[in-house]
């Protein structure tokens, strides 16, 4: 049976990690609460807007309303990546060879481990960032489209376009796909396999009654989960055409509250499942079979993340009653 | 549908939308809503850090991003920056009592206002109470002659400034507060020198939804109408005793009694269109509305409407912003009531004929 180990932090949790086997709860008015014998808060902003944890899973990158860039290691040392600044940092992420992205506005910065910086300008706000898995590659989502960079160099931006508001992008862990959540209640994805030169391959995800905020792979990016519907909408994304053509599954159905977060498992082919109303299942891709890991809450279920082995999972919510949810017990 | 229906539902945070020319007392009106003592907090959303910022308040920087919405409707835009910066000041409730939102001179006031029917997030956690304009008096006529966008923003406003009064002469101040009448006949126009309007005329007005500025005015859609004669207890734009040349409060109305009279200004593309019918069908009504805004809709700047059905003792309101049109019972109608139908458009291009046979024909 999972036992649950809830912490309540009282604030709408944005984002939760595990650096190494520490938890950490990213707060929205600004801190950062680490779980590692006691609890330990880290303030590091006023209001806290965007984060994304280091591809070696040691540290978490926060960006603020203040301005600032953070890192906080899971031995607890900080590091200000960037200092205050007028406009929000609303979105932030992190790639390979430990390079970290903000954007503000336009402009994406990217911070290079050896301290240097490159800058994006684009003509329409940032709304997403992404990394490629291979080569130091940065996406960059927005209004009609999305911008695919080299860091390094001066080759132009490959422009991915498709009419309409793009608020977040990523690659699939294979890197053969992009796929971005729009302003539409909808999903919109692109092959990146193609030869080049030749017509842009493109895929809709449509159908959701609301508009879809979280977004998981599992871990061999053969499904893509999804919140904004009453069940969690898993495209299939095994085949070399990704969903086109074929219909998601529906995992976890609920008649009175929507899905508002998703975390595919780190080894299995398991989505964890947060609901509107504090719930947490687990379901099994294959089988559709359901475990209850949380009863239903304060409030609906913002952020979660499994550890790198995929016992535990880390949960928070809009009201701030989080936990740690153990599957083995 | 929202994502999150389960929490206890908190009031939601009104926001007021300033609009106006640059030189039109934006910044002025903003600076006084920031520094006088009235007890409530601001959360304000400017395009640039201009001349206002006061310590402590909560002052967000942000670019203007219109969002055409994919779905087939080019009058269907949004603001994607307040969608961004809304949700972020909604997860830390408690800093703040009310938003507002200060547009560029040249904006569109269209896609702010939509933004607050059309994104379900924005929609869940925050009320429109009011678009307030800011009028140049003595620079109006110039404007409307080179700008669209200034006409826009009367057209679209529950509330208008008709700030530096002091400078043009009152025959002038007739002539301009004509104009503003004859693009918008049901907004509440305030005169002013130096933006010193009152706040509570521009601050929670709940202006934006009909309802309630309904039970604020029971007269609102009829001022402009012909047939309405202002009585001594009408609330409607009688605020001139506040400005500064003391006009003795009866003698309030000169230009409030012929608001309905032509402007001086042929320039105006904008025109107000008011329609009256007894009580109506709902099935030939509601097939009829969303046709005329389904074809109409880039045209209609905004609608509003009271409207009597054939066998219903409630009194339905309806109010619409180009294609997107909401309704709603109100409240019963009462015994001294007279049960008919009103409705105004305003708008470009507008077919008042068509519109006026078309809307009697669903009568019952």
């Amino acid at each position: 049976m999972p036992t649950v180990a809830p912490i309540d932090l009282d604030d709408h949790c944005l984002a939760t990690e595990f650096l190494g086997d520490v938890p950490v709860f990213a707060l929205a008015s600004g801190q950062v609460v680490r779980l590692d014998h006691g609890t330990h808060r880290h303030e590091f902003h006023d209001g806290l807007l965007a984060t994304a944890v280091t591809w070696d899973g040691k540290g978490l990158i926060t960006g603020g309303e203040d301005g600032k860039v953070m890192r906080l290691n899971a031995d607890g040392s900080e590091v200000t990546l960037r200092g205050p600044a007028r406009k929000w940092v609303s979105v932030v992420a992190a790639g390979p060879q430990n390079a970290v992205a903000f954007a503000d506005g336009k402009t994406a910065t990217v911070l290079l481990a050896d301290g240097n910086e490159k800058t994006f300008e684009e003509a329409r706000t940032i709304e997403g960032l992404a990394f490629a898995p291979k080569g130091l590659r940065l996406a960059m989502a927005r209004y009609n489209g999305v911008s695919l960079s080299f860091v390094q160099g001066s080759a132009p931006a490959l422009d991915f376009e498709w009419k309409g508001a793009h608020n977040q992008v990523m690659f699939s862990p294979d890197g053969r796909f992009l796929v971005t959540a729009m302003q539409e209640n909808a999903l919109h994805g692109w092959k990146l396999d193609g030869k080049p030169g030749s017509e842009q391959r493109h895929m809709r995800m449509t159908g959701y009654p609301a508009k879809v905020k979280s977004l998981s792979w599992s871990s061999k990016g053969k499904w893509l989960a999804s919140s904004g519907a009453p069940s969690a909408i898993v495209w299939p994304f095994a085949s070399k055409d990704g969903p086109m053509g074929k219909a998601p599954l529906e995992l976890g159905q609920r008649a009175d509250t929507m899905v508002t977060c998703v975390a595919c498992h780190p080894a299995e082919d398991l989505v964890a499942i947060g609901f509107g109303d504090g719930m947490v299942l687990a379901v099994r891709i294959a089988d559709s079979k359901e475990a209850l890991l949380r009863r239903p809450g304060k409030g609906p279920i913002t952020a979660m993340a499994w550890n790198k082995p995929g016992r535990l999972l880390a949960f928070g919510s809009q009201a701030g009653d989080c936990g740690v949810v153990d599957i083995a017990g | 549908m929202s994502e999150a229906p389960v929490t206890t539902p908190v009031a939601p945070i009104p926001v007021t939308v300033l609009t106006g020319y640059l030189g039109s007392g934006k910044t002025t009106l903003l600076n006084r809503i920031l520094s006088e003592p009235h007890g409530k907090r601001y959360a304000v959303i400017v395009n640039e850090f201009g001349e206002i910022g006061i310590d402590n308040d909560l002052i967000v920087e942000s670019d203007e991003e219109i969002y055409e919405m994919n779905n087939g409707c080019v009058c269907c835009t949004v603001r994607g920056d307040l969608i961004r910066v809304v949700e972020g000041l909604m997860r830390r409730p408690g800093r703040f009592d009310a938003i507002i939102v200060e547009t560029t001179g040249l904006a569109d006031p269209v896609p702010v206002a939509q933004t607050f029917f059309m994104d379900d997030d924005v929609r869940a956690k925050t009320r429109l109470d009011a678009v307030v304009a800011l009028v140049d008096a003595r620079h109006l006529p110039a404007r409307l002659k080179d700008s669209r966008e200034a006409e826009d923003q009367i057209a679209f406003a529950d509330v208008v400034v008709l700030n530096k009064t002091d400078l043009v002469t009152p025959e002038e101040l007739e002539a301009v507060e004509r104009t503003v009448r004859a693009i918008n006949p049901s907004a509440r126009i305030h005169r002013t020198e130096r933006a010193a309007v009152p706040l509570d005329a521009v601050l929670d007005r709940g202006a934006f939804d009909l309802s309630r500025a309904l039970d604020n005015d029971p007269h609102f859609l009829d001022h402009g109408h012909p047939d309405h004669a202002c009585g001594p207890d009408c609330d409607h734009d009688h605020d001139h005793e506040h400005h500064h040349h003391g006009h003795d409060h009866d003698h309030h109305g000169h230009a409030h009694h012929d608001h309905a009279a032509p402007a001086d200004i042929h320039d105006l593309t904008i025109k107000s269109i008011s329609l009256r019918a007894g009580p109506l069908n709902p099935k030939r009504f509601f097939p009829w509305i969303e046709k005329i805004t389904q074809m109409e809709g880039p045209n209609i700047l905004r609608l509003k409407g009271i409207i009597a059905f054939e066998d219903d003792a409630d009194r339905y309101v309806i109010q619409g912003v180009h294609m997107i049109v909401e309704g709603d019972h109100q409240r019963a109608w009462k015994e001294d009531e007279k049960r008919e139908s009103r409705l105004v458009f305003i708008g470009r291009d507008l077919d008042r004929e068509k519109l006026e046979r078309t809307f009697l024909a669903c009568q019952a």
